[in-house]
């Protein structure tokens, strides 16, 4: 076994060629295929993103059975709508209310519910916010520009196992006339992390 | 393991600086880095908690001065290398040696149908229930050098189950390739003043997933 491993230390302006050789060797080896890459890339840079998760909280907020199933059966609420497989493979949805706000980390590495929210931001996947999201949630949240009474439980989301959460914030006040796509509008992906509220909500 | 990875509490690192309108990738060598990580994933060789492993075990200096994807070229260079699938010299020559097949070697739109198919961890076992919602439980205070998914910052704590999320994989046996030994796995509540202490912000919690070997009864 070769346990030479090339990486220590090594600057960021490296990393393009390395990745490129890389690459190279592993096509050559007919280990991956090239078509694949390029696929996976056109995926996760342009199809999948919190737009799919808008839309599943837009629905939740307009129909009151889908919201219900979507808190009880997260994982087959949400493949309605064709988002599944990959880092989705085990939802959970959790309710923001006026006394409870959740929010999502992982402490460990950065599980994040890709068919919903694309891949995380880096600021998600970097160590101030996996350090702090969960020893002091209301300061990460300050920064967020989101400052909630004491009275409002904050409950922090570790995904240490294979369970993927997303949040469902609260639907803003006088959205009644809006459509389900209008709605959609509203919410943002800090909201479905919890880091952030629907848009045109007043902070608690 | 304590490494670097196992952030939870740990002070001194900044503000979080989230960025305005910020790109999927940053520079294409970060797609490459995440796209042939997934499709290496598929050629059957690892599992998703020995990738994991690949990633964290290393110094934690070198670790949070990282980028992550310089985190996840670093780990898919471990697994390659420990398998004899990258020879030494090759990166560097550009050179491709001959090595071995590897288990699979999905095309593209066996790729595609993988990653929209995804890969449960819900498994089934024999083993009776040992914990209900509402009990109260301390968690053990282990730790192995080998991948676990109990952060230190829960370990020696007590917490209430507030659900049975299902029997699933268990990463501190797989990431050993020892075998999946699937376990309960349940959602605790652990109450910031319980992690914390006198340090902890007012009226929080934090819920975690959690395997049955990492609980005993409170």
């Amino acid at each position: 076994m070769a346990h030479h491993h090339h990486d220590e230390g090594s600057a960021l302006e490296e990393n393009p060629l390395r990745v490129k050789a890389l690459e190279s060797l592993l096509v050559e080896k007919g280990y991956v295929d090239p078509a694949a890459l390029d696929q996976l890339i056109d995926i996760y840079e342009n199809k999948v993103g919190p737009r799919n998760g808008a839309a599943v909280v837009a629905r939740a907020w307009s129909d009151p059975e889908f919201k219900a199933k979507l808190l009880s059966d997260a994982t087959n609420a949400i493949k309605e709508f064709g988002f599944e497989g990959r880092q989705g493979e085990h939802m959970e949805v959790k309710e923001n209310t006026p006394g409870i706000h959740n929010m999502v980390v992982c402490t460990l590495c950065s599980c994040y519910p890709w068919p919903v929210l694309g891949l995380p931001p880096v600021w998600y996947k970097a160590a101030p916010y996996r350090s702090r999201a969960v020893s002091e949630p209301r300061a990460v949240l300050a920064e967020f520009g989101v400052t909630l009474s004491d009275d409002t439980e904050v409950r922090v989301w570790d995904s240490t196992a294979e369970l993927r959460y997303l949040i469902l914030p609260m639907r803003p006040e006088n959205t009644d006339h809006l459509s389900e796509e209008e709605l959609a509008l509203l919410v943002t992906r800090d909201s479905m992390i919890g880091t952030g509220i629907a848009l045109g909500e007043a902070p608690k | 393991m304590n490494g670097g990875h196992d952030l939870g509490g740990r002070h001194g690192l900044g503000p979080i600086n989230p960025e305005q309108n910020e790109p999927v990738f940053h520079g294409e060598w970060e797609e490459r880095v995440f796209a042939l990580t997934v499709a290496m994933g598929f050629c059957g060789e690892w599992n998703i908690d020995a990738a994991r492993y690949a990633r964290e075990n290393r110094n934690p200096a070198d670790y949070i001065q990282a980028s992550y994807y310089q985190v996840w070229l670093y780990g898919l260079l471990v697994l390659l290398q420990e398998r004899d699938l990258l020879l030494e010299g090759e990166l560097e020559t550009g050179i491709a040696q001959k090595t071995r097949a590897t288990k699979f070697a999905p095309k593209a739109e066996e790729v595609l149908s993988k990653l929209a198919l995804g890969g449960s961890c819900a498994r089934e076992t024999s083993a009776a229930q040992e914990f209900s919602v509402g009990d109260k439980i301390t968690t053990r205070n282990i730790n192995p050098k080998t991948h676990t998914r109990l952060p230190s910052y829960t370990r020696g704590k007590i917490g209430t189950v507030a659900a049975v999320n299902g029997v699933f994989v268990f990463p501190d046996s797989n990431a050993q390739f020892l075998g999946e030994d699937p376990q309960y796995c349940y959602s605790v509540r652990f109450e910031g003043s319980e992690l914390w202490g006198e340090q902890a912000e007012p009226n929080s919690c934090v819920y975690l997933d959690m395997w049955e070997p990492y609980l005993e009864h409170a």
